[in-house]
């Protein structure tokens, strides 16, 4: 059967990893091509790195970027964070990416997933959505700008529509509990389960291998996402996976 | 020299880089005189199986690939592998007919496509037990050639072989060191 994937985020700007990495003389840890490289052999099932640069001269060290961690590591890499346009999707293929994900421009222009899918097949087009609970409504909203503008759309409505327009899988962080390493939001991930059936990545709230466990024995979702907790060691990849496989869940073994 | 077929059918920017990693040289072709020239030849391809057959029938190169493999180690890599098919459901179309059976719609109670990492299950050390990366919807049937398969809900021929053809279901280009060495085993015949 497919194996729960465990997958490291890299924020990147400006060709640099630059979030969650709070080494002290260990310059080079911001290098994202050595971290990739240190997260292949850990056992990292794939990669997500998100550009966060505005420029369009960071947006072309991502392209860098990218074609220097293809030519040595050979996992599915994701890339997401300024995409608006079929163009911009090829260019990020191109240049070694498996996957693009679309976050901002989906919601601005919910075509562009069906398009992507259409040119580039759904396999390859992630939609990333960042959801938070409102108390007022009872209910889960998208938010955009890293989470800090809330949108009138439903998160259940949105997910549904983003795998109706042809997304292949989806990125859910939960901004209640990202950044809190409390453990994921159980709650909203099992119910998305029962709304869509394209695999979801949970991201928001990993502090512990044990929160991990928790994610695959509780949901059906495909893969766990985190940052911080990889770069700075708090929680070793190795370790995780010998904590999933003694709860025996099936991870990929390297 | 590897000869990789060059019909414009996905990207293969990541088998280039895998063969480097190995160190062989290669070339970009879909002409017959540089391809004669190789020891091994890739047929990469991602996408629609009606669509490539078409791509290749146009190119005039379908007599051309018939040849190459009659003689030199052929390895099909994912599309690529279904194309060594008789026929395929995806486009109603034939394919290359180097291997018998057809390419049929994976029926399996799971989603669809197979993505993500399974595992192999093989007589060959090379193969057996390790954990590669799977992306596709359809699947080879009928087939006496599968020296490796994945379990997803159904067997899913993973790996086929006959003589110097091989085919590679998953991307070895994806699946981590122990995929760029499946790569390398396949080239070198040690699958």
């Amino acid at each position: 059967m497919i194996k729960k994937r465990i997958i490291p985020c890299l924020d990147v700007k400006e060709g640099r990893v630059v979030k969650g990495v709070n080494f002290v003389g260990l310059r080079d840890v911001g290098d994202p091509v050595e971290l990739a490289a240190r997260y292949n052999q850990e056992g990292a099932d794939e990669l997500v790195f998100l550009d966060i640069s505005k420029t369009q001269d960071g947006h072309d060290l991502m392209i860098d970027v990218i074609r220097e961690t293809a030519k040595t590591l050979f996992i599915p890499l994701t890339i997401g964070g300024g995409i608006s346009s079929i163009d911009d999707i090829r260019q990020l293929l191109n240049a070694g990416a498996d996957k693009v994900s679309i976050n901002s421009a989906a919601i601005r222009n919910p075509e562009l997933i069906r398009e992507a899918s259409e040119v580039f097949g759904s396999q390859c087009i992630c939609v990333a959505v960042d959801v938070k609970y409102d108390e007022a409504e009872d209910d889960y909203f998208i938010h955009t700008h890293g989470g800090s503008k809330k949108t009138d759309i439903r998160a259940f409505d949105w997910i549904v529509q983003c795998e109706a327009l042809g997304a292949g899988e989806l990125l859910i962080t939960s901004m209640d509990h990202d950044g809190v390493k409390q453990g994921f939001d159980i709650a909203f991930l099992k119910q998305a389960n029962k709304m869509v059936d394209i695999p979801i990545i949970a991201s928001g709230g990993a502090g512990s291998p044990e929160h991990f466990t928790k994610l695959f024995r509780q949901t059906e979702v495909s893969a766990g996402l985190a940052a911080s907790i990889f770069h700075n060691r708090e929680v070793e990849i190795k370790d995780l996976k010998e904590t999933l496989q003694n709860a025996e869940i099936e991870v990929r073994t390297t | 020299m590897i000869g990789i077929i060059d019909y414009s059918l996905g990207n293969i920017q990541n088998i280039k880089n895998a063969l480097e990693k190995l160190g062989y040289e290669y070339i970009l072709s879909s002409k017959y005189e540089d391809l004669a020239e190789c020891e091994a030849i890739l047929l990469p391809g991602v996408g629609h199986f009606g669509n490539a057959m078409e791509t290749i029938t146009r190119l005039g190169i379908r007599e051309d690939l018939l040849k190459l493999a009659e003689t030199k180690r052929f390895i099909g890599i994912c599309l690529g592998m279904q194309l060594l098919f008789e026929e395929s459901e995806e486009g109603n179309a034939r394919g290359l007919g180097l291997l018998t059976g057809s390419i049929t719609r994976m029926e399996t109670p799971h989603p669809v496509p197979h993505l993500g990492w399974n595992t192999l299950e093989s007589p060959s050390p090379v193969l057996d037990g390790k954990d590669v990366y799977f992306v596709h919807s359809f699947m080879a049937t009928g087939t006496d050639t599968t020296i490796a398969t994945a379990e997803y809900g159904v067997t899913v021929p993973a790996v086929v072989k006959k003589g110097n053809i091989i085919g590679i279901q998953f991307h070895p280009e994806k699946s981590g060191d122990i995929g760029v060495e499946i790569l390398k085993q396949a080239i070198e015949g040690g699958i």
